[in-house]
């Protein structure tokens, strides 16, 4: 049993830093450093792009790990990350910025 | 130049190349969950574009999600914590079974599969807990004609309950019928020390409150529901309801497909099939239901 659980080993490494992430973001959520909430960038506070690259991070391992993207051929794994990578962040663009113009003109 | 050298194509043109190196069944899991990821993505951007629009009236999460089950007091965020953990411990099992199945080690797999399972029926109580009382309601809140969400606010700087003000208790099954608007109304004007809290963040000071509340108050917004909420604007129960519904829906249907995948791996079907491919298939939906979470958690939570 033990020769077997050694060969396990990725997965709890990956369990351990999904677990430590999320750790992360609750205590950071819960604590609200003030340098953090004081500064904005790109319209939101500094705190919540700290929230979305910890969140892409996750992403990525369950994706690439848990998912064994990461062992597929490159020809598929383009074909999986380059809709979401383009589409997503270009509706992100256009919703995110819509929404705040519209609050903007209803005044 | 492999094609060049190839000669014959006679397979290739019957569906005998493999060129992304995966099986039919494989790639299609993969792109419908390229498809399910845009549609969850096209929810949780149309959740920051009204969140933006609302700017001012929209709640902060975490002081709306601070209830843990059998312990009174405010713990924000623990609760949610907790189901993440439940998730990415249920996606854990799943990539062990998975893993016993590429050895086609079929008592293994049976074993993680049944606490994948056993994570999965966990969540969705857990998401059942976490609904009824958001249903249910915390603290109430005043709604005015113009469809405000107005918070009673104590001298120590805090939203208290309308219950408590009222001394009525929040879970008795007539709560609706106890909470009279007039009497609330009496009762504010002769209590200085409270003070209202508008959805704006603006707080308001005693007389100020008492002539907002005959001029424009309405009625109690006790719980939450489709058309409003306690918490502020009505379109955040909304999404809360739609987005960790549509969650809380694939989360049932991968039960119910690994429930069907356990049954089948008892039965013998892939050990007579030579392989374990399918648990790899369910394996990279249940694995995708916990990826969302991760966004909805960050998205709707955290941020």
């Amino acid at each position: 049993m033990s020769s077997e659980s050694n060969n396990n080993w990725w997965i709890w490494k990956v369990f351990w830093i999904l677990l430590v992430v999320t750790a992360i973001e609750v205590v950071l959520g819960i604590i609200k450093p003030q340098y953090l909430i004081e500064t904005k960038f790109l319209g939101t506070i500094l705190l919540n792009h700290v929230f979305i690259v910890l969140t892409i991070i996750k992403a990525a391992y369950i994706v690439m790990i848990f998912m064994h993207l990461g062992d597929e051929r490159p020809a598929l794994q383009w074909t999986i990350i380059l809709p979401a990578v383009i589409l997503i962040p270009y509706l992100l663009f256009i919703l995110l910025t819509e929404g705040g113009y519209t609050h903007f003109m209803r005044f | 130049m492999a094609v060049v050298n190839n000669t014959d194509f006679g397979q290739a043109w019957k569906g005998g190349d493999k060129p992304l190196a995966a099986s039919y069944g494989k790639l299609m899991m993969w792109f419908f969950l390229v498809t399910d990821a845009l549609t969850f993505s096209g929810f949780l951007a149309a959740y920051g574009f009204s969140r933006f629009k609302y700017e001012l009236s929209w709640p902060v999460p975490d002081e709306v999600f601070t209830h843990f089950p059998f312990f009174k007091g405010e713990y924000p965020l623990f609760f949610v914590a907790l189901m993440t953990f439940i998730l990415i411990m249920s996606s854990v099992t799943m990539v062990l079974a998975v893993n016993y199945g590429h050895k086609m080690k079929k008592k293994q797999v049976i074993l993680w599969l049944s606490l994948t399972i056993i994570g999965g029926i966990t969540f969705l109580g857990s998401q059942a807990w976490e609904w009824g009382h958001f249903i249910h309601g915390d603290k109430g809140a005043i709604i005015t004609e113009e469809k405000e969400i107005i918070h009673l606010f104590n001298d120590e700087k805090e939203i208290s309950s309308v219950y408590k003000f009222m001394g009525v208790d929040s879970y008795s099954k007539d709560r609706f019928s106890q909470m009279n608007y007039e009497q609330f109304v009496e009762k504010f004007k002769s209590q200085n020390k409270y003070k209202l809290k508008s959805s704006k963040k603006v707080i308001l000071e005693h007389d100020d409150a008492v002539t907002l509340l005959e001029s424009k108050g309405k009625d109690f917004v006790l719980g939450a529901n489709l058309v409003k909420n306690e918490y502020g604007h009505a379109l955040f129960a909304d999404y809360f309801f739609f987005i960790t519904g549509f969650h809380g829906f694939h989360v049932f249907s991968g039960v119910v497909l690994l429930i069907i995948l356990l049954i089948n791996v008892i039965a013998n079907t892939y050990e007579k099939r030579g392989h374990y491919e399918m648990v790899e298939k369910i394996g990279l939906y249940w694995h995708f239901v916990d990826l969302v979470w991760v966004f909805v958690f960050t998205f709707f939570y955290l941020v």
